[in-house]
């Protein structure tokens, strides 16, 4: 049976095929996958905020931001053996699960976590394969290092293979 | 302020205490709404880690929630949530029996509105209670709704939260109805920045 390994919230974890990596319930944060389809290896990121440096915690959760997640996946796939040039990444979730009537700018927080998610990876040179963020609606998604395939569910459109 | 507060148990007490006041003034207004008796539990509080907060109802279950974010003395977000049958059983309650079904892409206008006017009602008179109470200043802005997976849902308040550590202070309390008290059920979530956790601690006499 194929492992299952479970990404939580502020978390990050790799895994090499035939394992996967699955995280539930985004919302407004960001899944980040960055992989090396060759070696059938690569890591899942489940952040919260864009920017470490608005942390106020006294020792730093690097897994929650997105700057520190996308730079601990790349030190640590290059430290596996994986060459630069074959990492890739996807990307889901960053949407706005409430509507506010009054409009208020109300921290807009999961587009500014997708925008921070890019910025960090386009950085690092790591070209994004496919993302499906924004929107208004939660997203599970499951990673296969193995073919570097992903599956995104919703609650109303399903699942979606990509 | 660095890192999340430490609280003594007299602090979780006074905030247990707080919690039941709110919640006893939403099951009086949930009362009113419906002409039913409601029951409410124990309020629960504890600093609870994120996997704890974000599994309260099952991470992937379908849930609706309420939401208001805090602004004034104690800056935070406040949820009313339910299970998603529940919510459709309140909704329908609320709408005179009309069968509901909350859980469409985009929700049902009629629906979506009573929710979300019953969520502003009951998380209203809970912090006017606690603002009685208190003494605090507390200003919610106004409600938005909202069906999918709880941990989507819960996500978007401990975003906030999350600049300080990876725990949150849960304020949970329910409140049923007498005659379904197996089948409905709302629970308040309310979690205060750390910021507005020692305003709220000051309030309560029960500051450090």
């Amino acid at each position: 049976m194929k492992e299952v390994i479970k990404v939580g919230m502020a978390d990050l974890q790799f895994a090499g095929a035939p394992a996967t990596l699955r995280t539930s319930g985004l919302g407004s944060c960001v899944g980040i996958i960055m992989y090396d389809e060759t070696m059938q290896y690569g890591g899942m990121a489940h952040i919260m905020l864009p920017d470490s440096s608005a942390a106020r915690e006294q020792k730093v959760n690097r897994a929650k931001y997105a700057d520190t997640a996308c730079s601990d996946l790349y030190s640590h796939l290059l430290a596996e053996g994986c060459p630069k040039y074959r990492l890739k990444a996807k990307m889901a979730g960053g949407a706005e699960m409430f509507q506010f009537s009054s409009g208020s700018s109300a921290a807009r927080i999961g587009p500014r976590n997708v925008d921070a998610v890019k910025r960090a990876l386009a950085e690092l040179r790591v070209p994004v394969l496919f993302e499906d963020t924004g929107g208004n609606s939660g997203r599970t998604i499951e990673f296969a290092p193995a073919d570097g395939s992903l599956e995104i569910r919703t609650v109303n459109k399903g699942v979606v293979k990509v | 302020m660095t890192g999340f507060p430490s609280v003594s148990e007299g602090q979780l007490d006074a905030l247990r205490e707080a919690g039941n006041i709110g919640a006893a003034h939403a099951a009086t207004a949930l009362s009113a709404m419906l002409g039913s008796r409601v029951d409410m539990s124990v309020p629960s509080v504890r600093i609870a880690g994120f996997e704890e907060v974000t599994g309260l109802f099952g991470e992937e279950e379908i849930s609706c929630a309420v939401l208001l974010q805090l602004k004034g003395d104690v800056p935070g977000t406040m949820f009313f949530l339910l299970p998603l049958d529940e919510a459709n059983e309140l909704t329908s309650l609320l709408l005179g029996g009309a069968e509901v079904d909350l859980n469409q892409e985009p929700m049902p206008e009629m629906g979506a509105s009573a929710l979300n006017e019953a969520g502003n009602i009951l998380s209203g008179s809970y912090l006017s209670a606690l603002s009685d109470f208190t003494g605090l200043n507390l200003q919610p802005t106004p409600p938005a709704v909202a069906c999918d997976m709880t941990m989507a849902l819960l996500s978007y308040g401990l975003a906030e939260v999350s600049m300080y550590g990876d725990y949150a202070l849960l304020i949970d309390t329910s409140i049923s109805l007498k005659e379904k008290s197996d089948s409905l059920k709302g629970t308040f979530l309310l979690l205060p920045d750390p910021d507005g956790i020692q305003s709220l601690f000051e309030a309560l006499g029960v500051s450090i």
